[in-house]
């Protein structure tokens, strides 16, 4: 690194122009993950936070859209317990409702219609359990937005009251609209369902088994997926996630391109140096990973700076009412992919070293 | 390969053919030269553009292998040698200046000798490079780069680099091109001077008719062919 080091110093203003690049696309990468789990929390939270395997559909339902779908009876529940490898297998009802609170303020509602006791009642982190037939446990960000334990929520047309009696400790959301649990039968009376009809099978694995969803579907007559195959059934979750999916790409060719031409251009530079560098005895070895070791410190820095700056600009996003949720994992990865995929755009451009010719050291400066 | 350092026989090519270029387009840029320099001692190579000067360095310094013929310094044969293991002989055997010094941008007159220490990987003397440095002078503008040198200064610190690990062979390209008069006898004599108190075989291509006066021996190229 001994060259490495110098040349960066010589040459600082060149290397901070395309280092200030890699971190503007740094920040980006970290505001469009942020924004990338956010949408997916809020897409799909409810639904993650089930203790679900899979769900089954009634036969022959598409993926997008299937909660508002699909009607299953009681007898496709039973066919779905006596599959080998199923724990347990509830009915489980879903509808968006619009209601107001008893401000007047209007208020959308994702309703899970659950057997109080079965495993998918949820255990509250405040108040108490689904009991009564008018009681609801709500999503935090319900509490966040206003709501209170003992509140009254008024299903608009019906008119059906239903009463806050505990809240989960996590956001819990399908499709941007916030979860609220009630017991199956005032979801019924909701939805307008017949006694023993729910939208789905909820079906739960024994711990260690994988149950045969393909011989379940054909007991039952349904369609399964699992839990993950299911997020595509939140409104407008696929349209979202593959649009940042591909604004993400795109972000990483581009700066694993500026990477690789400004490296390009750094080796042409350089090529007399380099031709005088083998001519008096540099190995093609330490040529090649001293200039390695130069891309991998600048992609370091230049990402770091980035991740740190997008990490601070996130923080005051998400204050806002925008869905934002910045996660380790997501971050780190994007730091990494950036750094690497630098890595490689530099790479090809850096090999270039490997066939200079340290003849042209001899003779008139080219 | 065992290469001997204690006994120094000097440069020694002989019958070295050298064509250049492909197809039609072939050039014999050496035509059955036979060279010995011996160490301590300077050899002015001098001739008309495109004669073979610059080629036959590149034959004597191992940055090309010759068609025909055999390239020897201290009885190690070049040719013979792996790439990597000429690349290696390179670092540790053989010093180049090459015209208007050609020293790397990035790095101080002191770093540019420091640089040849990192390339032997091997700790070797550690104030070898200020020693150097001082021998030519250049002691006192050691941290400049070269774009604050003058090109004599250049040329200094480029014979320092060239010097640094006591090479067996030393190959100077032109090295006085971009110099006026007294600079150009400066500089060789300081070369002279390196080569007699080292006892290095040195090998200077030049076209500065005036600066043979400070070489032990005169050799023209024409078309290829030596004559002395
Ligand atoms: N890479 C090459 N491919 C083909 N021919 C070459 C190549 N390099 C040099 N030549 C030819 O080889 C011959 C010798 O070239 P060389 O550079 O050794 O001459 P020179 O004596 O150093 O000339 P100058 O005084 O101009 O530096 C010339 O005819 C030149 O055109
Ligand atoms: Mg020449």
């Amino acid at each position: 690194m001994f060259l490495a080091l110098r040349e960066l110093r010589f040459a600082r203003s060149r290397f901070a122009l395309m280092a200030a690049v890699v971190a503007l696309i740094a920040v980006l990468m970290v505001l469009l993950s942020g924004l990338s789990s956010g949408l997916v929390n809020d897409g799909v939270s409810g639904l993650r936070r089930l203790p679900v395997t899979a769900f089954a559909f009634a036969d022959g339902t598409r993926a997008d859209g299937a909660f508002s779908r699909s009607v299953i009876d009681s007898g496709q529940v039973e066919a779905w317990r006596g599959q080998p490898g199923v724990e347990a297998a509830e009915p489980f009802g879903n509808t968006l409702v619009n209601a107001h609170s008893g401000a007047g303020a209007p208020i959308d509602l994702a309703l899970f219609g659950v057997r109080p006791g079965s495993f998918l009642d949820p255990v509250p982190a405040g108040g108490t359990r689904l009991g009564g037939e008018d009681g609801i446990v709500v999503s935090s960000t319900l509490l966040d937005a206003g709501l209170r334990l003992g509140d009254t929520v008024t299903v608009d047309r019906l008119g059906v009251e239903l009463t806050v009696v505990g809240a989960t400790a996590d956001q819990r959301t399908f499709g941007h609209v916030d979860v609220a649990y009630l017991p199956l039968d005032t979801w019924r009376r909701i939805h307008n369902a017949a006694d023993g009809e729910a939208t789905a099978v909820a079906i739960k694995a024994r711990a260690g088994a994988a149950p045969d969803l393909a011989a379940g579907d054909a007991a039952a007559g349904t369609t399964s997926m699992t839990l993950a195959d299911a997020f595509a059934t939140s409104p407008g979750y696929t349209a979202e996630t593959s649009t940042l999916t591909l604004i993400q790409v795109f972000l990483y060719a581009i700066s694993a391109l500026v990477v690789g031409a400004f490296f390009t251009v750094w080796t042409i530079h350089r090529t007399h140096e380099l031709a005088v560098l083998r001519a008096i005895g540099a190995s093609r070895a330490y040529l090649l990973r001293d200039g390695l070791a130069q891309a991998l410190l600048i992609l370091v820095a230049a990402c770091g700076t980035g991740v740190l700056a997008g990490v601070g600009v996130g923080a005051l996003v998400a204050d806002g009412d925008v869905p934002f949720a910045l996660e380790t994992p997501a971050v780190l990865t994007a730091a990494g992919l950036l750094i690497t995929l630098g890595l490689l755009g530099a790479a090809t451009a850096i090999v270039r070293i490997a066939a200079v010719n340290p003849l042209a050291a001899l003779g008139a400066q080219r | 390969m065992t290469l001997d350092t204690t006994t120094r026989t000097g440069l020694h090519l002989a019958g070295v053919t050298l064509r250049l270029g492909d197809g039609d387009d072939t050039v014999t840029a050496l035509d059955e030269v036979s060279l010995t320099v011996a160490p301590g001692e300077l050899v002015a190579v001098v001739g008309p553009s495109g004669a073979g000067k610059s080629s036959l360095l590149a034959v004597a310094g191992g940055l090309t292998v010759p068609d025909e013929g055999s390239n020897t310094v201290d009885g190690n044969d070049l040719a013979a040698m792996k790439p990597a293991a000429r690349t290696a002989y390179r670092r540790q055997h053989i010093g180049f200046v090459f015209q208007s010094g050609n020293l790397i941008p990035a790095l101080t007159a002191i770093d540019q000798l420091r640089l040849i220490h990192h390339l032997h990987r091997r700790r070797a003397e550690p104030r070898e490079a200020e020693q150097r440095l001082a021998d030519v002078g250049m002691a006192g503008k050691a941290h400049r780069r070269p774009h604050q040198l003058s090109g004599g200064e250049r040329q200094r610190v480029g014979i320092a680099r060239a010097l640094m690990g006591g090479p067996s062979l030393l190959l100077a390209d032109e090295p006085t091109a971009a110099l006026d008069r007294a600079r150009s006898h400066e500089v060789v004599e300081l070369l002279a001077r390196e080569t007699r108190r080292a006892g290095v075989a040195t090998v200077m291509v030049t076209h500065d008719t005036d600066v043979l006066r400070h070489c032990d021996r005169v050799v023209e190229m024409v078309d290829g062919k030596l004559s002395g």
